[in-house]
C-alpha cells in the first residue's frame, strides 16, 4: 500500500513537471509581452518586473494592421472550416453507412496525403496559384486550408458517424426518409457534438497555420501568422512586441476553445439502443 | 394489409477472398403468406432468418428470386417505398427526439396534417399504454418502455407489412413473456401481415400462426406450430422444436421393430409400412422426453439405462439416463423416487415415435398434409 501511494505521488509530480515544461514557453511569452524591449532582452531570466502595456499598444497601433490580419485569419479559418465540413459530411456519410471494399483504402489514402511535407508540394502549388492569380488572395488561402484540413475533417466526421448505430439510419430509411432527410433530421443532430469539436479543431489548425500563410501571401490576404513574423524585421528582433502580437494572435482561439469545451464533450447517442 | 410472396429468394455474398467459393446466406426461399398472417422465422444464429427479413424490408437486395408485396414485385424498390414498418432488436429509436416525435416521424415526413399525426400518436400510445411517456426522450425510458415506443412507431404507420427482428431479446425473462402475449393481441387487433424473426423456439411456437424453420440459409420446414411438433420433416426440426429437445437413438430395423443397445420399440402401422419398402436398416429413432414414462423390463417398448441426473422441478421431474452410447432425457411427473445410479426402464407409445433416415435425416413415414404440399412447392 505504501509503495503504491509513493508511486502515485511520484506520477503526480512527474505529470506536473511535464505540464509545466509544456506550459513554460506560453508563460514566458505572456510574461515577455508585458515587458519593455530592454527587459525582454536580458540574458538573465527576469520574472519580477513592473508590467507595461507598451508592447500591446504598439502591436495594436493604427499602422500595425492587427485588425486587417485578424480579419484575414478569421475569414480564411471560418470559410475553410465551413467548406471543409460541407465537403466532409457527405463523404463521411457515404463511407460510414454505405461502406464498400475500397472504403478503408480511401480513408488511409486521404490521411496519407498528410505524410508529404508541405514544402514538397510548394513549388507546383505556387506556380499554379501564380498562373491563376490566387497568390496573396483570401480565396486562394481558404482553398489551401480546406485541402490541408479535409483529410482530418473527413476522418473525424467519419468516426463520429460510425458511432451512430446503423439501425437508426435504417429505421429512418424504412420510416420514409430520403438520404437528405436522414442526414439533416437524424444523423447530423446526433453527430452535432462531434461536428462541433471537428469544426473547432479545423478552425484552430487553419488559424494557427503559418507555412502557407507566410509563403503564399504578402499583405492583402496575410493572416496573423504573417503579422507575428513581421516583428522580425531587418532592423532587428523585437521580443516584447513580437510576444504581445503572439498573445493577441492566439488569444481569440484559446478563448473560443475554453467556452466550447463543455459542448464538445457532451455525448448525445446514449439511450438510442439497448 | 397484404399478401407477401417470396419466390426462390436468394442472397449470395460475393466472397472477399479470391479462390474460395461465394457464400449463400439464403437460398431457394419460397413462401406465400395469407393476408394478415403472423409468420415466424426461426432458426439458430447464422441461419439466414434476419437476412431474409432484411430482404423483405429492402435493407438488403435479394440477389435471386422475387419478393412480392400485395402482388407487386418490390425487389428493386427502396425500403421507404415498400410501405413496411420494422421493429429492430435494438429498438433503433431516434435518441434526440421525444417519444411522440419518434412515433410521428414517418407521418411528418409524409407531410400529414399535424392534427392527424397527433391523433394517430395518441391512438397508438393508448393501445400500448404509453400516453404518459410521450414527452420523454428514449434515454429516460426502461427497456420495456422503449420496446413499446418502437412498436408504436411501427403502428402509427399503418403499414402493409410489419417486420420484427428479435424485438424481445433485449428484455428480461418476465417482461418477454408479457410482451409476447401483447404483440399477439396487437396483431389480432390490427390484423397486419407480420414477419417475426427469433432464435427462440418457445417464442416461435407461442406466437406464430405459421413457422418457417431455417438452417444454413435453407428452409427446413414451413408449418403450423402443432404440425412442426407432431410431424417434424427432418431430424433438425425435430430437435429444434420442443423443449426439452427430442432424444435421438441410433437403431437398426428388423421385422416391424427398431432396436439398439438398451432399447427396443415396435413400430405402428404407418412406420411399418414405410420401413417395409426401404432397404436401409439403419435409422434414427426420435422420442420426445415428455412421451417417456416409467415402464417395465418385460414391455415391448422399452428404454433401459442408468440414471445420471435427476432434476426435481416440482410439477415435473427431469431424468437423464445413459442408454448405451446415448443420453436420454425423460420428463416424468413430479415426486419421483428415482435416485442417481438407479437402473430405470422407460416406455413410450409406438405412435409417438419418430423415425429419421440415418443419412438424409429426413422423417420416415410421418408427414403432415401441409408439410407435403410445401415440399412439393419447393
Amino acid at each position: 500500500m505504501k509503495s503504491q501511494r509513493f508511486a502515485n505521488t511520484a506520477m503526480g509530480v512527474l505529470a506536473w513537471v511535464v505540464a509545466l515544461l509544456i506550459f513554460f514557453p506560453i508563460l514566458w511569452l505572456l510574461l515577455t509581452a508585458f515587458k519593455t524591449e530592454q527587459q525582454a532582452f536580458t540574458v538573465v531570466p527576469n520574472f519580477f518586473f513592473s508590467p507595461t502595456l507598451e508592447s500591446f499598444k504598439t502591436a495594436l497601433a493604427q499602422g500595425s494592421g492587427y485588425w486587417h490580419y485578424a480579419w484575414n485569419s478569421a475569414l480564411t479559418a471560418v470559410a475553410s472550416t465551413v467548406i471543409g465540413l460541407a465537403l466532409a459530411v457527405p463523404a463521411a456519410y457515404a463511407m460510414a453507412f454505405y461502406p464498400n471494399k475500397r472504403t478503408d483504402f480511401l480513408l488511409v489514402w486521404m490521411v496519407s496525403t498528410k505524410f508529404i511535407p508541405a514544402v514538397g508540394v510548394l513549388i507546383p502549388i505556387y506556380l499554379v496559384y501564380s498562373a491563376v492569380g490566387l497568390l496573396d488572395n483570401a480565396l486562394g488561402l481558404t482553398l489551401l486550408f480546406t485541402a490541408m484540413n479535409l483529410p482530418i475533417i473527413v476522418w473525424m466526421v467519419y468516426s463520429y458517424f460510425r458511432d451512430i448505430p446503423k439501425d437508426i439510419v435504417e429505421a429512418a430509411d424504412i420510416d420514409g426518409a430520403s438520404i437528405m432527410q436522414t442526414l439533416f433530421k437524424v444523423v447530423l443532430p446526433l453527430a452535432l457534438p462531434g461536428l462541433a469539436s471537428t469544426g473547432l479543431l479545423a478552425l484552430i489548425l487553419a488559424w494557427n497555420e503559418s507555412f502557407w500563410s507566410i509563403t503564399m501571401t504578402d499583405h492583402s490576404a496575410a493572416t496573423l501568422a504573417v503579422y507575428i513574423a513581421s516583428f522580425k524585421s531587418a532592423e532587428g528582433l523585437f521580443w516584447a512586441k513580437m510576444s504581445a502580437a503572439s498573445v493577441l494572435a492566439i488569444a481569440p482561439i484559446i478563448v473560443l476553445g475554453w467556452f466550447t469545451q463543455r459542448q464538445m464533450v457532451r455525448g448525445l447517442t446514449f439511450g438510442a439502443v439497448k | 394489409m397484404a399478401i407477401v410472396e417470396l419466390k426462390n429468394v436468394a442472397k449470395r455474398y460475393e466472397s472477399q477472398h479470391k479462390g474460395s467459393s461465394s457464400n449463400n446466406a439464403v437460398d431457394n426461399f419460397n413462401l406465400v403468406t395469407r393476408d394478415g398472417e403472423f409468420v415466424v422465422l426461426v432458426g439458430p444464429s447464422g441461419c439466414g432468418k434476419s437476412t431474409t427479413m432484411r430482404m423483405i424490408a429492402g435493407l438488403e437486395r435479394n440477389t435471386g428470386g422475387e419478393i412480392l408485396i400485395g402482388g407487386k414485385d418490390v425487389s428493386q424498390v427502396p425500403p421507404k417505398e415498400r410501405d413496411i414498418a420494422m421493429v429492430f432488436q435494438s429498438y433503433a429509436l431516434y435518441p434526440h427526439m421525444s417519444v411522440a416525435e419518434n412515433m410521428g416521424f414517418s407521418l411528418r415526413l409524409k407531410k400529414r396534417p399535424a392534427e392527424e399525426i397527433k391523433q394517430k400518436i395518441d391512438e397508438a400510445a393508448q393501445t400500448l399504454g404509453i400516453e404518459h411517456l410521450l414527452d420523454r426522450k428514449p434515454r429516460e425510458l426502461s427497456g420495456g418502455q422503449r420496446q413499446r415506443v418502437a412498436l408504436g412507431r411501427a403502428i402509427v404507420r399503418n403499414p402493409q407489412v410489419f417486420l420484427m427482428d428479435e424485438p424481445l431479446s433485449n428484455l428480461d425473462a418476465k417482461l418477454r413473456v408479457d410482451m409476447r402475449a401483447e404483440i399477439v393481441k396487437l396483431h389480432k387487433r390490427l390484423n397486419v401481415t407480420t414477419f417475426y424473426v427469433t432464435h427462440d423456439q418457445v417464442e416461435a411456437m407461442t406466437m406464430g400462426e405459421r413457422i418457417v424453420v431455417m438452417k444454413d440459409g435453407e428452409i427446413q420446414q414451413i408449418d403450423t406450430p402443432i404440425n412442426l411438433y407432431d410431424f417434424p420433416a427432418n431430424r433438425f426440426v425435430a430437435g429444434f422444436i420442443g423443449n426439452p429437445s427430442m432424444n435421438f437413438l441410433r437403431a437398426r430395423h428388423a421385422d416391424g421393430a427398431v432396436s439398439g443397445p438398451g432399447f427396443a420399440f415396435t413400430l405402428d402401422a404407418a412406420h411399418t409400412q414405410a420401413m417395409a419398402s426401404r432397404r436401409v436398416v439403419d435409422v434414427w429413432v426420435g422420442v420426445r422426453p415428455e412421451h417417456l414414462r416409467i415402464g417395465d423390463a418385460a414391455g415391448a417398448n422399452r428404454v433401459e439405462g442408468t440414471v445420471d441426473v435427476v432434476e426435481t422441478l416440482g410439477a415435473v421431474t427431469m431424468v437423464q439416463l445413459s442408454v448405451g452410447e446415448h443420453v436420454v432425457t425423460a420428463q416424468l411427473p413430479g415426486h419421483q423416487t428415482v435416485r442417481i445410479g438407479d437402473t430405470l426402464t422407460l416406455t413410450c407409445d409406438s405412435d409417438k415415435l419418430h423415425l429419421f433416415d440415418s443419412e438424409s435425416e429426413l422423417a420416415i413415414g410421418r408427414e403432415s398434409a401441409a408439410a407435403s404440399s410445401a415440399t412439393a412447392e419447393a
